[in-house]
């Protein structure tokens, strides 16, 4: 073996960061300009856990007191999805603030018809940061693209006087201040941070469910130094979201070739051109799984990684493709895992793939649990209770 | 094998076609494009290499590349711009997977903003890519989120399986089956405070994003505009 070629099989034994120029770290610019009276900052507040980034940067995770940024897809269409994030930070006993004043971050939209502008979305963006601020409490997004699109218009307004300009009117007439936190925190990163405390509040043994994960593009691939990677997980070179939290989980964590591949979801194309979404979501991403990996179970993090995949099978298997697994989030996996109850909590009779099986497997009585929910309905039916609550679901 | 008698890297005139668009009108148009603050962090040059179009998810089932926008753009080809604007831009999925250029361009990027000028400039081709989008847009700048609950009905959805009816017809109960104290609604995502939508209303009036749909959808605009003058005015909120 030559010299060179020990060098570069030596590298790859270890994981080590290269030095990047891209590794930029955008707090220099955000300090100067709070130091400048420009902009406030809000600042990671009580415990926190430092998580790895691509490119080396430790981004500091809050723990209690956080204000749930919530999805429209998650609370439109996949209920049971923030359901089981909030669900998990009660059970592990933690605050947070679930708000009535937030709005979209409109980026669905905004990606699917280009109707809005930079300004318009920047406004958006800062209103709901004044708004979290307000209240105290600290900003953590529950959508993948939200998360994204923010960190974009972070970047834009940093870098961009005469859009700061703008914005700061727009707020003004608001009678709001120009706000931006430490870090925009994906919820996806939260579980990743607490990945030790829910693994030990886990009641299942996963060990023999067998999961693929599907990482959300607008997650890891816009602003891609601000996302987790971590040298433990996927040697460093694919994102650790999810992936991370299932290891810790002990589940049976496989790969495959497509894991860079989008989802298919296509913004526009899932709401007026759905025949490319299911072409691409089922050819590129689960059958390819299925032939590869042979999952119980696909998990994601973000509102339209799971529509795309969980909704594009039912047309699909009339085509007698090999599709057929259950699509769910991280969120609801690491719920079920903690002992959450699969309709009260997570919700799983709005997903369209078959999730019974993989429950069997988890070790979940599900017709017990249909059962329970059914009791729960006529409850609810008969005008004994309004709503279920919390107490209901056991935190 | 026959002898080639032209030179095969000269461009042809016409190819780009819309040959009856004056080209001062494709100039203007892409001249909008290019001088969006944005532009110049989106093209750095192009390697040619492709890698952009291997991870393009629309490549692969449309005539449709990334590397094309990215060279159309780097070398200022105002005519073939012009046809991507008319004919590619609606088929990107705006995944941002180009974003693993090499040299850092972002096609996805410059397309965003080729889709937004082709809005607010109520091209043909843009309203034909909306078609059937107005609930959409309705819904996000009149409520503050995107899909609703009741927008699950089968007749909308008949391709996301049994489920869909399911939910469309237990939808008021199994709403209130959820336990966060902002889940109960079936019209929006989760409850809105009514001050946060009129914050919202003032966003849209004065950024001017509900004035580009004004071309590409008029009675959407119509519409949103009497509702969102109407709601400021009785809370005496003026612009």
């Amino acid at each position: 073996m030559s010299d060179a070629v020990g060098v570069i099989i030596s590298k790859k034994q270890k994981f080590e960061r290269t030095p990047d120029k891209r590794n930029h770290d955008f707090h220099e610019e955000l300090f100067e300009l709070e130091a400048a009276g420009e902009l406030i900052v809000q600042r990671v507040t009580g415990d926190y856990v430092n998580v790895p980034t691509k490119y080396g940067r430790p981004k500091k995770i809050q723990k209690a007191g956080l204000w749930h940024h919530k999805s429209c897809g998650q609370c439109g269409h996949i209920p049971g999805y923030s359901t089981s994030i909030f669900w998990i930070m009660r059970k592990l006993g933690y605050d947070y603030n679930d708000p009535r004043d937030q709005t979209s971050c409109t980026a669905w939209n905004y990606y699917a018809s280009a109707t809005s502008n930079q300004a318009a979305q920047a406004a958006v963006a800062l209103r709901n940061f004044a708004a979290a601020y307000e209240t105290g409490y600290f900003p953590l997004i529950h959508c993948g693209t939200s998360f994204g699109h923010y960190k974009e218009v972070r970047a834009e307004i940093l870098h961009q006087p005469e859009l700061r300009a703008q914005v700061r009117k727009v707020l003004g007439k608001l009678g709001k201040e120009m706000v931006i936190p430490e870090e925009i925190v994906h919820y996806s990163e939260w579980l990743y941070a607490m990945k030790d405390e829910i693994s030990a509040a886990s009641v299942l043994d996963l060990s023999k469910v067998k999961v693929t994960v599907h990482p959300a593009c607008h997650y890891y691939k816009l602003v891609e130094g601000d996302a987790i990677f971590d040298p433990e997980v996927y040697h460093g070179q694919r994102t650790a979201a999810v992936s991370g939290l299932v290891q810790t989980l002990g589940a049976d964590l496989r790969s495959y070739s497509t894991f860079f591949d989008c989802c298919g979801f296509g913004f526009r194309h899932i709401l007026v051109q759905r025949d490319f979404t299911r072409s691409f979501s089922t050819l590129r991403k689960i059958e390819v799984m299925k032939e590869e990996a042979d999952p119980d179970v696909v998990l994601t993090h973000d509102t339209g990684c799971v529509t795309a995949l969980d909704k594009s099978q039912f047309s699909t298997q009339a085509h007698e493709r090999n599709v057929g697994v259950p699509v769910m989030s991280e969120a609801q996996f690491a719920a079920l895992a903690m002992g959450a109850h699969p309709f009260k909590v997570c919700q799983l009779h709005w997903h369209s793939t078959n999730y019974r099986p993989l429950l069997e497997k988890m070790g979940i009585d599900w017709e017990a649990a249909w059962a329970e929910f059914q009791e729960d309905l006529k409850m609810l039916e008969k005008g004994d209770q309004q709503y279920l609550t919390w107490a209901d679901v056991g935190v | 094998m026959a002898t080639v008698t032209f030179d095969p890297y000269l461009k042809l005139e016409h190819a780009a076609g819309f040959a009856d668009v004056a080209h001062e009108e494709k100039e203007r148009l892409i001249g909008k494009v290019m001088a969006d603050p944005r532009f110049p962090h989106y093209l750095y040059g192009c390697y040619e290499c492709g890698i952009c179009v291997a991870a393009c998810p629309s490549a692969r089932f449309y005539d449709f590349s990334p590397r094309r926008i990215a060279q159309a753009a780097a070398r200022q080809d105002i005519d073939l711009m012009f046809q991507q604007m008319e004919e590619d831009i609606w088929e990107c999925s705006q995944c941002f997977s180009c974003l693993r250029c090499p040299r850092g361009n972002n096609p996805g990027g410059i397309i965003t903003i080729m889709r937004e000028v082709a809005v607010e400039e109520g091209r043909k081709s843009a309203k034909a890519a909306l078609e059937g989008y107005s609930r959409i847009i309705y819904k996000i700048m009149s409520t503050g989120t995107q899909v609703s609950p009741d927008m699950l009905q089968p007749d909308a959805f008949p391709d996301w399986g049994p489920e869909v009816k399911d939910v469309s017809e237990n939808l008021s109960l199994w709403r209130r089956a959820l336990p966060p104290e902002t889940h109960h609604t079936t019209t929006t995502g989760w409850e809105v405070a009514e001050s946060t939508i009129l914050e919202l209303y003032v966003i849209w009036l004065e950024t001017g994003a509900l004035d580009m749909i004004k071309e590409v959808d008029t009675g959407i605009h119509m519409i949103l505009e009497e509702i969102m003058e109407e709601r400021l005015e009785e809370e005496g909120i003026e612009l």
